[in-house]
């Protein structure tokens, strides 16, 4: 117990910010920017402070705060921080400033949108650090009424479809989640992920749910599993995001692709795999399947796509279902004899990996794409442009390291990630890693057909006229998160040192029940 | 505790006084009435503070009434009536503010409106079942002045509709009640002797006696297909009888159905309870499919009404410790967030645009014109949503696990209503409020509206605070509700939980 409560502090400073900035009606455009952004970065500063004391051998919950709150349910005002989530918090710590300094222009209602930004950090946060179903569940449904509006009040023209689409299918999925999470609460009382965990692992929660009836641990399995595969989101349950994403302005695509994707990945790895290791387990081959044809065909769609915005949000679509291809992996190979953990805990370093590299290239695409709207006055095809490279050296270069780093060349940060998946995906289930090369492939082509048209040749289109380089405020966002795919490319133990020996655990002790 | 009856005395007073009152000034009514139901929500308030929660009501007052008949005077609560006495305080006060700017004939308005209030006040705290139901005409006949008089769209037929429904549904249970007094061999009208009397009865009839009973008060609860009245009635009702009507009055007849047809027959319930299930969650997602395709913002919120009910009678209709708390919880929790919703269609946009009508209102830049009602709406819609944070959460939360219990199909089937709900409350916010952003004004549209007055934005923050309040701690309710459920009456219905 630390004396300071350092995980409370880091969930509602952003939200103090939101406060304020609700109760200062006639603050400027200028003040709410500054307001926000100072308080956005508080969650880097106490991620830092966190850091310092963060004990990396140790593979509990650490400066955890527990106190009762609910009686009758049962419920605990519940906060831990492992590697795992400490990983996600520093994402979130660093996207949530990004996304804000990348909104700077925006001139339409600054306060209320800096207000519903810092909101929506706040329940990120909380969502990586909550241990309570109760607690954590308030910041999952949470998230989705600021990024709703951030979404139809800011976004393009199709912004009031994509908004609610976006909202009514995470709604749907939370739905059977919460349906799930009543029937484990009606079945063991607890609504603890430790003590769930725990159930999990021995086989009293799959015991106790099929002491009801046999099909309940099943039933209850899926309940759960939709609600974290259309976060995600898991081929076929996308379809909401290319859409989302490419309506919702810059600095919002950043957080959504950063961030709230990962809280998709978040719930996999700390309460679907934990919780169910055997149905997931059964379920482990289709699911395969699943993750391949996200990874494999959403990468094929992102070729076809003209929109880059569309492009990016279909190229996430890809990466992320590398994440879940790794846990699926590790899933099915899970109590197979001659099973060594190394390839296990290959496959899972390379998800957590992916999490955070996915957010800063795809964030940084994102942000590209924004500046390429910026110049063009809202235009994004890919057949807008030509030759920027030309026009703005400096721009392309960190756009192109952003794409490098996406792609995964060895010596950014991508590289590892996506090695790491392979390498463990291939010691496990070796025709799911044959298969989803091809998506790899496919990612390759069409970032360098986006490179190659929109960065060389002759300045054309919205680039034959003025088109001015990175400024100030482009560099602030950009130079940070491109630095970190070079230093993250090199030194990947800088990270993997936080959760390795959580990983090595995880790996060590799979089994069935 | 002893100062809970004066709730009834001091509504009454106010009625009489806010009637004399009226003959004077708008002004001094409305205030009159202010003070008469914010002191009666502050009586029960008072109460709460030295209740001590268990088993069993705490009797507060007792005459004989009619001797010969075995009639008491007999004024009781525990924890289930004590939530809903607050929430009748809270949402009569709500309910004045919001009725600041009657001026046409306000002492009959607010004299009315005081007598329902008193009414529903003496059903929540009566112990006899004719003294319940004495009070519950009490209720019923003010509603229908105040919707044919103060009302708007199609008032008369509105106000009818109710009234005959309400009336119905009473006759039936009168007619129950009756049977099983008389089966008792007319001893008495308390819940505990009529229990007993109907215990005597043959199973047939049981189940018949129950069949009425239940149904009548679940009329008034909304229950489906007895809801018909409720849309109509709320869409036609002046904004505070919405509100006191959604919020509170629906809330009578899951109290009646709670308090007096559950513990009357366990035999009945027993061969009853799978249809009154299955009717609560066809209810929750038909209204709610219904509010998604309504045209007027009124009616969208009057089936969200029923829709929301039907989770107050899967609860009882589930019969278990938790899905029972929860149904009450959920009572408390739609009567704050109804309210809240009544307030800003009723008074702040109707009185304002003068339209209800979805594709008026998308014309009007409101969300500029109105940003305090556009962010009340907002978070009375989150609410609403069942998201968590706010009351209706851990309510449906509450429910749909005790559901769960009972037969996991039903919870299956009203967790689509909360899908459903998530969806026409959205598509409500979405078109009412912020369908013109990403137009540019157009000329000759509506430029300024008249701002929210001080009265409305301290009802919207009295509603707003408690739905937050017992969204982030509900047990300060659930522990008034739940040891009232170990009481031998319920006892012998609800079946435990671990809780």
């Amino acid at each position: 117990m630390s004396p300071l409560p350092l995980l409370s502090l880091l969930v509602f400073f952003p939200w103090l910010g939101a406060l304020l900035l609700a109760c200062l009606p006639r603050l400027g455009a200028r003040a709410s920017r500054v307001l926000a952004l100072g308080f956005s970065l508080s969650t880097l500063v106490l991620t830092l402070a966190a850091l310092a004391r963060f004990d990396c051998a140790s593979t509990g919950y650490q400066f955890v705060e527990r106190h009762g709150w609910i009686a009758s349910l049962n419920v605990h005002y519940h906060l831990g921080l492992d590697g795992l989530s400490l990983l996600l918090v520093m994402l979130t710590g660093l996207l949530a400033p990004a996304g804000l300094l990348a909104s700077w222009r925006q001139e339409r209602g600054t306060r209320f949108f800096s207000l519903l930004f810092l909101i929506l950090q706040g329940a990120a946060i909380g969502v990586f650090l909550a241990l309570d179903f109760f607690h954590w569940f308030i910041f999952w449904e949470l998230s989705l009424i600021p990024a709703y509006f951030l979404i139809r009040l800011w976004g393009g023209p199709g912004a009031a479809r994509a908004a609610y689409q976006f909202v009514i299918y995470t709604m749907g999925g939370s739905a059977f989640l919460l349906l799930g999470f009543a029937a484990i609460f009606a079945a063991t009382g607890s609504l603890d992920f430790a003590q769930l965990s725990q159930m999990g692992a021995d086989g009293t929660l799959a015991a106790k749910l099929a002491a009801v009836s046999g099909w309940w641990p099943q039933a209850v399995f899926l309940g759960v599993f939709l609600g974290f595969a259309v976060k995600v989101p898991l081929y076929p349950f996308h379809t909401w995001l290319p859409l989302a994403y490419a309506e919702a302005p810059t600095g919002v695509s950043m957080f959504l692709t950063g961030v709230m994707s990962k809280m998709g990945v978040y719930g996999f790895l700390r309460i679907l795999w934990p919780l169910f290791p055997g149905p997931l387990h059964a379920a482990a081959v289709p699911l395969l399947w699943l993750a391949l044809g996200g990874a494999v065909l959403g990468a094929f769609a992102a070729m076809r796509q003209s929109d880059l915005k569309r492009m990016v949000a279909y190229s996430s679509v890809n990466h992320l279902s590398y994440c879940l291809l790794a846990l699926f992996a590790v899933s099915a190979a899970t109590g197979r004899s001659g099973l060594t953990s190394e390839a296990s805990a290959a496959a899972l370093s390379g998800t957590l990996l992916q999490m955070f590299n996915h957010g800063l290239s795809a964030g940084a695409l994102f942000y590209c794409i924004g500046m390429l709207e910026a110049r063009s006055g809202g235009r994004r095809g890919i057949g807008d442009f030509g030759g920027v490279r030309a026009a703005a050296p400096v721009f392309a270069g960190l756009c192109g390291i952003a794409m490098f780093s996406s792609l995964g060349l060895p010596g950014l940060n991508g590289f590892i990630g996506e090695f790491l998946i392979f390498r463990g995906v291939w010691g496990l289930v070796p025709w799911a890693a044959a298969v989803a090369c091809l998506g790899l492939f496919a990612t390759a082509f069409f970032l360098l057909t986006f490179w190659q048209r929109v960065f060389h040749g002759p300045r054309s289109g919205a680039a034959s006229g003025q088109f001015s380089d990175a400024e100030p405020l482009d560099l602030s966002v950009l130079v940070p998160l491109v630095a970190l795919m070079f230093i993250l490319g090199v030194l990947p133990q800088l990270l993997t040192g936080l959760f390795n020996p959580l990983i090595t655990s995880w790996a060590n002790h799979l089994t069935l029940p | 505790m002893s100062l809970l009856p004066w709730s009834i005395y001091v509504s009454l007073a106010g009625a009489l006084l806010a009637l004399a009152a009226g003959r004077h000034s708008a002004r001094a009514a409305r205030w009159v009435a202010l003070l008469a139901a914010s002191g009666a929500w502050a009586l029960t308030l008072l109460a709460a503070t030295r209740f001590v929660p268990g088993p069993g009501l705490q009797t507060l007052v007792d005459h004989a009434w009619l001797p010969s008949m075995g009639v008491h005077y007999h004024l009781a609560a525990d924890g289930i009536s004590l939530t809903l006495l607050v929430l009748t305080g809270l949402a009569s006060t709500a309910g004045v503010l919001f009725s600041w700017n009657i001026t046409e004939r306000a002492g009959e308005f607010f004299a009315l409106f005081l007598t329902l209030v008193a009414g529903v006040y003496g059903v929540f705290l009566s112990a006899d079942a004719l003294l319940f139901f004495a009070f519950y005409e009490i209720a019923i006949v003010p509603k229908y002045f105040l919707i044919a008089i103060w009302g708007s769209t199609n008032r008369e037929y509105g106000a009818m509709k109710l009234a005959l429904y309400s009336f119905a549904g009473s006759a039936m249970v009168l007619a129950g009640l009756l049977w099983v007094y008389a089966a008792g061999g007319g001893h008495g009208f308390a819940f505990g002797d009529l229990a007993q009397a109907a215990a005597t009865l043959p199973r047939h009839q049981q189940i018949v006696v129950f069949a009425f009973v239940f149904f009548g008060f679940a009329t008034l609860a909304g229950l489906f297909p007895l809801h018909t009245w409720a849309p109509t009635g709320h869409v036609a009702a002046p904004t505070a009888a919405s509100m006191l009507l959604a919020g509170v009055v629906m809330k009578l007849g899951a109290y009646g159905c709670l308090r007096i047809a559950l513990p009357l027959s366990p035999v009945g319930f027993a061969y009853w309870q799978t249809p009154i299930a299955w009717l609560a969650v066809i209810g929750i997602v038909y209204a709610g499919l219904v509010a998604l395709m309504q045209t007027d913002l009124k009616f969208v919120i009057g089936y969200s009404s029923v829709s929301h009910m039907g989770f107050v009678m899967l609860g009882i209709a589930a019969a278990n410790l938790q899905s029972v708390g929860g149904a009450v919880l959920q009572m408390f929790s739609h009567g704050v967030i109804a309210g809240l919703l009544f307030a800003v269609v009723g008074r702040m946009v109707y009185d304002r645009t003068h339209t209800r009508q979805l594709a008026e209102l998308r014309a009007m830049p409101l969300h500029r014109l109105m940003p305090f009602a556009a962010a009340v709406f907002v978070i009375a819609g989150i609410a609403s949503m069942g998201l968590p944070g706010f009351s209706g959460f851990p309510a449906e939360l509450t429910i749909l696990v005790g559901a769960w219990k009972t037969n996991p199909a039903w919870a299956a089937v009203g967790a689509v209503g909360v899908l459903v709900a998530a969806a026409f409350t959205l598509r409500a916010i979405q078109v009412s409020f912020f369908g013109s952003v990403d137009k540019p004004q157009p000329a000759g549209q509506v430029t300024h509206l008249e701002p929210i007055t001080l009265a409305e934005k301290a009802g919207a923050i009295l509603l707003i605070s408690a739905t937050v309040l017992i969204g982030l701690k509900p047990d300060i309710l659930l522990n008034w509700i739940n040891p009232a459920l170990q009481s031998p009456l319920f006892q012998t219905v609800l079946r435990g939980g671990p809780s």
